[in-house]
């Protein structure tokens, strides 16, 4: 049996357990709650294992140790680890915190995100390293920072509930910039769905990057007319989450999730995500550099966007820890850390050149 | 005092001690490193202009002038220009004077000895606990003191007539944490500034043969190694069935007076260095006098067993050692391919699988022609049992490396080695401070336990909770 068996049972998996959570949260039937958590640890060894059998599978097709193969060298790849980093982390919050409310939350993320990857035709063959990624570094450097990455994701779901949770009114600033944000995340998200099922059907063409159709359905396309709906569109969208934004808010609320859980965890993934961030991605990732290229820091766009990134965080870590600032402003800030975290890991290889391009195919 | 009457230093002070400031420069640094990762550093303003046109739709003339704009401003090579480094400089200066304005009252509590408090403050404390036990307060003291060193703390004792209490605390050095964090990006930023000063970056391209005493730096500065480096060859090496190179790989002798001091290969990931140079594996090519100047290594091994090591050019000949056989080199192909039709035809300017096209004679009479392929091990047999293997078409290909000088790169790593440290102690340890009371009551004896922590609480609540179980199970195993 192949890997790719493995990994379509935890798309599978990650689906049934997504609807099963959003079942528990409707009729809080104990019941549903253990099956869901059954199928989504069910759904995790079954990722773990594709994770291991590819990376049997490219130690063998790349004839190097198994140090060095370590299937994390293109987008198919690193959205994969991505996912399992996510469920991981959340299967720890669960058994942590005794609470399977954000279940319906996390397993969409996840089960959407192996969806785009089987919609988008992205590359899933196993491709032998290129000489530069031939180190072992790769295997600290980039694991490292997806795991930091993921807990970034969570602090940025967090952070974006608990601004949910406490703002009070439509004319507030947190509520405004809530609205905002979750709008621009979705209208994001639908804009790159609606590429994948234009150009799909156009092309057919697997070979084709990504980088060359990135929102050209929508806020890319030749008719301005199109680019004009699109930007229409993102704004009615976000006029209709600020219409009805205290909806989510007593829906979370009656998640039996309180502000102070949703701060706490905000806080925690960020205070264990940021010196892996630092440690992996940055110290790492410059001693390769130094070895590879033979420069420690190039100032190359993903380093760049990294250095953003660790500044957000740590402007996150000490206007908490410095200043005493709680709450909604601290939250903000780890939802605006997050846009960074995205811009780090695809902005950078989709629409920017440089060193790091390894990720875009 | 107030805000007036401060001195200029004071008020300078107070700005630079400040985070406020800290997050002005954190918000400089990033959205000029935003415009510095747009426009491409140190390029061709053509690329440039092109990119501006793509991302904002501007035309051509329009992108032009925004690009002459941006360039006076220093924004085509900012990490260079004069005002990215002052803002270097500020974070610098901001992260010394805010680590010294902090850095006493952290020190007091660090060497701050934790004194006995009275029991009416435990119940203040983040975490508290207490129990009653049956006994005399002596017997209880001794099972207390035992559970204390066993979550780990080593306790103080202090008795005020019936008041009996222990104290301990733990890691409160942690709480340098953030300052050994803070001295590890001054370290580093030191390093950076070492290797600006006292270092080099420079470029070599070395045909294979040819020997350097000196690499370029830009607009071809030359900079002198102090020693001789010769590349003995260099090599593609691509995966089995495939045009995917696997790794590129240069020969490289260092030559010190004409005497070879150290030999080594070196690929992507794994330079030489020699001398506090290193040698970086970072491209290659074909000499710009083209394949003429190659020269054809190959292998023929006769029937029995007899092989020797020809070097020849193209339109030269040679004999099979031991036989009567004659060879001679016709044609040269850099990437053979033959295609559905059987024909040989060329697909690449590179040497993706160097091929000879060699005619055989015998006693002067053609017996076979054919190419011999470098990555086709088949095509060396010949029909006559005797074999020509293709080794290398040598002195064609350069090296391409970077060169690089940094006296500063160890102090880099020193500073990557102290964040690490700091980092884990603000982060993973915590100062944890403890107090235990023990009052002796009517026929029994309660304690009371107070706690703090200046992070994580939760792992301190489990360790106290591991403290009260002990006490509880002793009192039940003991009655």
């Amino acid at each position: 049996m192949s890997s790719s068996v493995f990994f379509g049972s935890a798309t599978l998996a990650y689906f049934i357990a997504m609807m099963l959570y959003i079942s528990y949260l409707a009729f809080r039937k104990s019941a549903v709650g253990m099956i869901a958590t059954t199928i989504t640890v069910a759904g995790f060894l079954s990722q773990t294992a594709a994770i291991l059998m590819r990376w049997g599978e490219f130690a063998e097709i790349g004839q190097m140790g198994l140090i060095r193969a370590v299937p994390l060298t293109n987008l198919y790849e690193s959205l994969i680890f991505f996912v399992w980093c996510l469920i991981l982390a959340y299967l720890v919050i669960e058994f942590k915190y005794k609470n399977r409310s954000f279940g319906a939350f996390i397993t969409p993320i996840a089960a959407l995100a192996l969806a785009f990857i089987d919609l988008s035709g992205m590359s899933k063959n196993i491709q032998p390293l290129v000489p530069a990624l031939q180190s072992n570094w790769l295997l600290a450097h980039v694991m490292m920072s997806f795991i930091s990455y993921a807990l970034f994701a969570i602090s940025f779901s967090t952070g974006l509930m608990y601004l949910i949770v406490r703002s009070e009114k439509k004319n507030e600033p947190s509520y405004i910039f809530w609205t905002v944000t979750f709008g621009i995340f979705l209208s994001t998200l639908i804009a790159m769905g609606l590429d994948f099922m234009t150009f799909r059907v156009a092309f057919m063409g697997k070979q084709e990057l990504i980088k060359s159709y990135l929102f050209r359905a929508t806020f890319r396309n030749e008719s301005s007319a199109v680019v004009m709906l699109s930007f229409a569109a993102t704004a009615g969208l976000i006029f209709v989450i600020w219409r009805f934004g205290d909806l989510l808010k007593r829906i979370i609320l009656s998640f039996n999730i309180s502000a102070e859980l949703l701060d706490e965890l905000t806080y925690k993934s960020i205070a264990i995500g940021f010196p892996i961030f630092t440690l992996g991605g940055l110290i790492f990732g410059a001693i390769w550099a130094d070895q590879a290229w033979g420069k420690y820091w190039t100032w190359d766009p993903k380093e760049t966007w990294s250095l953003i990134t660790w500044f957000f965080y740590a402007f996150f870590l000490h206007s908490r820890l410095m200043r005493g600032w709680k709450g909604r402003r601290v939250a903000a800030v780890a939802v605006l850390g997050f846009v960074a975290v995205i811009f780090t890991y695809l902005g950078v290889n989709l629409l920017l050149s440089g060193l790091h391009s390894y990720g875009s195919q | 005092m107030t805000e007036n009457n401060k001195g200029i230093f004071d008020r300078i002070w107070d700005i630079f001690a400040s985070v406020k400031l800290a997050v002005v420069i954190f918000a400089l640094i990033s959205a000029t490193s935003i415009v510095g990762t747009i426009i491409e550093q140190q390029a061709d303003p053509e690329k440039n202009i092109k990119v501006l046109v793509k991302m904002f739709g501007f035309d051509h003339e329009t992108a032009y002038n925004v690009l002459g704009v941006l360039h006076k401003l220093g924004f085509t090579d900012m990490y260079h220009s004069w005002w990215f480094l002052l803002f270097l400089l500020l974070f610098a200066a901001n992260l010394i004077i805010c680590s010294l304005d902090r850095l006493p009252r952290i020190l007091k509590l660090v060497q701050e000895k934790i004194h006995p408090v009275p029991v009416d403050y435990l119940e203040k404390m983040s975490v508290r606990r207490s129990i009653s036990i049956k006994g005399k307060a002596a017997g209880v003291r001794e099972r207390v003191s035992a559970a204390v060193k066993d979550i780990g703390f080593s306790a103080s004792e202090s008795a005020e007539g019936q008041a009996l209490q222990f104290y301990a605390e733990k890691g409160n050095y942690t709480r340098l944490g953030v300052y050994i964090t803070h001295l590890s990006i001054l370290v580093i930023l030191a390093g950076a500034i070492i290797g600006i000063f006292f270092g080099y970056n420079a470029f070599l391209n070395l045909p294979e043969g040819d020997v350097s005493s000196v690499a370029y730096q830009d607009k071809g500065r030359e900079v002198s190694l102090g020693f001789d480096i010769r590349c003995d060859d260099f090599e593609v090496e691509y995966y089995p069935n495939s045009e995917m190179p696997k790794a590129y790989k240069s020969w490289l002798s260092v030559l010190k007076n004409g005497q070879v001091v150290m030999q080594k290969p070196i690929v992507v990931n794994d330079p030489l260095k020699y001398e506090g140079i290193t040698f970086y594996q970072s491209s290659y090519g074909i000499h710009p006098d083209g394949y003429g100047r190659g020269m054809v290594v190959l292998r023929a091994a006769a029937k029995d067993g007899r092989s020797e090591q020809i070097n020849i050019r193209v339109g030269e000949k040679f004999t099979i050692p031991g036989t009567t056989v004659e060879a001679h080199i016709k044609d040269f192909s850099p990437a053979l391919t033959f295609n559905e039709m059987g024909r040989a035809n060329t697909f690449s300017e590179h040497m993706i699988n160097p091929a000879v096209y060699i005619e055989f004679y015998d006693k002067g009479v053609q017996k076979f022609s054919g190419w011999i392929l470098k990555r086709n091990p088949k095509s060396w047999e010949l029909p006559d049992g005797n074999r020509v293997e293709f080794v290398d078409m040598w002195g064609v290909q350069y090296t391409g490396m970077q060169v690089r000088k940094d006296p500063g790169v160890f102090i880099v790593y020193l500073g990557c080695i102290i964040m690490s440290v700091g980092l884990y102690m603000s982060f993973f340890m915590s100062h944890r401070r403890l107090w235990v009371s023990v009052l002796e009551e009517k026929g029994s004896v309660k304690v009371i336990v107070g706690a703090s922590a200046n992070r994580n609480r939760a792992s301190l609540e489990r360790r106290i909770d591991k403290l009260m179980n002990a006490l509880q199970s002793d009192q039940k195993g003991g009655k």
